[in-house]
């Protein structure tokens, strides 16, 4: 029986191993084929013309392969939606897991994960159709879809990423804590802003850095709205061609291992390397503020 | 439970063979978003006099269409350009003939948001808007309003022939609005005051207006007579000389009923 029972723990032991292998593995094939089919492009141009040239006219000949306006417009729609959505997400948070009352946060917190199940071509389709319209007879801007378009519907994405984590990340505060403040005389609002968002302050960098690491992976929005200019933007209402929108928009039409095909992988590339980047920040953050027991604020 | 998934197994295998008896032959066309409303309708018609052949239409760009005969994936390839050298060698090495049909032709008309007063440009008053170098309406004799010009993508088809017919190889300016389809430039226009963008015939609608190039407003006669400046012929490739329902399908298209199928879908037909 208990030979059995080893050996059957033993197979489930390298059952997973075998399934985490797996699947580990295809994400590093899928790393492998990124860079096998970006970095030819560097026979062409060099890494220098690639990254801050200012021009990207890939089908043109000769073809000028310069990213840096989609970088830049990248990082500006990312960052505008951070702006916007990192107040409106942790905010949201901070009322559903302290200020609401029971009923109230079981009936904010599914329409938030609703929001979070809204398909982005919904969003896009509506940032499109309507908040463009919209923004030029306001502002009486000639363009509609632009950079601020963009990035507020990066922002209504990336809300329920930020929400819902912060919140778990409040959620896990311990009780003690709340208690011991409110016990020491500190009001509600004292206690939320010196100790419970202290507390959890390294689930909610990991809820805004995830957030916005989804808005600037994200295609079929600023595809849709972000007006596609492969230009250095004068204002936020200039439009303007992210990353992803010139992969999606252009890698079907790209002739097979051409230059404009490499070079389009290339691009995959530096986006891999920024949400690399945005994932390693977010790991450094919840391994330094770690909340290591109770006793240690 | 064996037996259970036998006899699901059972009618999977049976609900095949009885959607391949209705189906007897497939006939996939892909390629130009541009030729995609004539090959849908084409296909339709066709459906209808052959009713045992599935033909089923995607629209993928020039390219891919090419790309798929090459590959073998799709019996017919669309294309709103010729066949590129570079794509000519591909395929020969791949040992395979594409053949091409000019099954219809396409006129590309600017058009302007309906409140725009302006109702004729040239050539070369286009290609400044399209360089950068005229900004405002007022230079063309239009409202005091700034210019939003409007482009497809590089990798359209359409964008190309724009670029050969109007621009001359010059460069689109940078700060241009580029949209990914002749559906997503109407909905750009429609919805942008100072808005100019270029698109098929076929896809023009109330919501846009029209401007005659050059005098000469496009359309079905002006493009036959070769008047109208800006108008190309669409393509259908086969992987080789077309065979069995590929060449039941090319006939087709050249028949009365295909060309009226043509007309149809916006295009206009080769006679």
């Amino acid at each position: 029986m208990a030979v059995l029972r080893n050996r059957t723990e033993k197979a489930i032991h390298w059952l997973f191993l075998g399934i985490a292998t797996v699947s580990i593995g295809i994400l590093v094939l899928i790393m492998f084929f990124l860079f096998q089919e970006g970095l030819p492009i560097f026979k062409t141009v060099t890494l220098q013309e690639f990254v801050m040239g200012h021009y990207w006219y890939p089908t043109d000949d000769p073809a000028d392969f310069g990213i840096f306006p989609l970088i830049v417009a990248s990082l500006f729609v990312t960052l505008l939606s951070a702006v916007i959505s990192i107040p409106l997400g942790v905010m949201t948070a901070v009322y559903l897991s302290e200020i609401a009352s029971r009923k109230i946060a079981e009936l904010v917190k599914p329409v938030v994960e609703l929001l979070a199940a809204l398909p982005s071509v919904v969003i896009g389709f509506f940032g499109m159709v309507l908040v463009g319209p919209f923004l030029q007879k306001t502002f009486g801007i000639p363009i509609g879809l632009n950079l601020f378009n963009a990035g507020l519907m990066l922002a209504f994405m990336s809300i329920p990423t930020i929400c819902s984590i912060a919140e778990d990340a409040l959620y896990s505060v311990p009780n003690s804590l709340r208690e011991a403040s409110l016990a020491l005389g500190a009001t509600e609002l004292e206690t939320i802003v010196k100790v419970i968002v202290p507390a959890g302050l390294s689930g909610i960098c990991t809820a805004i850095i995830l957030g916005m690491s989804r808005a600037i992976g994200e295609t079929m929005v600023v595809l849709m709205v972000a007006g596609g200019a492969a230009m250095l933007p004068g204002s936020i209402f200039d439009p303007v061609r992210p990353m992803p929108a010139s992969i999606a928009a252009e890698m079907a039409e790209a002739p097979f291992r051409g230059e404009h095909y490499h070079a389009l992988f290339a691009i995959g590339i530096v986006l891999f390397l920024f949400t690399l980047a945005f994932n390693l920040v977010a790991d450094q953050i919840a391994q330094r503020y770690r909340q290591s027991g109770e006793a240690s604020l | 439970m064996l037996r259970k998934a036998g006899l699901f197994f059972a009618a999977l295998a049976f609900l095949c063979m009885g959607s391949g008896a209705a189906f007897a032959e497939r006939l996939s066309i892909n390629g130009s978003t541009t030729v995609l409303p004539a090959a849908q309708k084409l296909a339709e018609a066709f459906m209808k006099v052959r009713p045992d052949v599935a033909v089923s239409v995607a629209g993928g760009g020039s390219g891919n269409g090419i790309r798929a005969i090459v590959d073998g994936t799709s019996h017919v390839g669309n294309s709103s350009r010729f066949i590129r050298s570079s794509e000519v060698k591909m395929a020969v090495e791949r040992n395979t003939y594409p053949v091409p049909f000019r099954i219809a032709l396409d006129c590309i008309v600017p058009v302007v948001h309906p409140d725009n007063p302006v109702t004729n440009l040239t050539l070369d008053q286009l290609r400044d808007m399209y360089t950068g170098k005229i900004r405002n309406w007022k230079e063309v004799g239009g409202k005091d309003m700034r210019v939003v010009v409007v482009s497809r993508d590089s990798s359209s088809g359409t964008f190309e022939t724009w670029g050969d017919l109007v621009m001359n190889k010059q460069r689109v300016v940078p700060s241009a609005l580029t949209v990914p389809s002749n559906g997503g430039l109407v909905q750009a226009v429609t919805t942008t005051p100072g808005a100019i963008g270029y698109i098929a015939l076929g896809y023009v609608n109330q919501d846009v207006k029209m401007v005659s190039v050059d005098g000469v407003m496009g359309s079905e006669e002006n493009t036959i007579s070769g008047r109208y400046p800006i108008s190309r012929p669409l393509f259908m490739f086969t992987r080789g000389w077309p065979e069995g329902v590929t060449l039941d399908f090319i006939n087709f298209v050249f028949s009365r009923k295909g060309q009226e199928a043509v007309r149809a879908s916006g295009s206009i037909p080769v006679y």
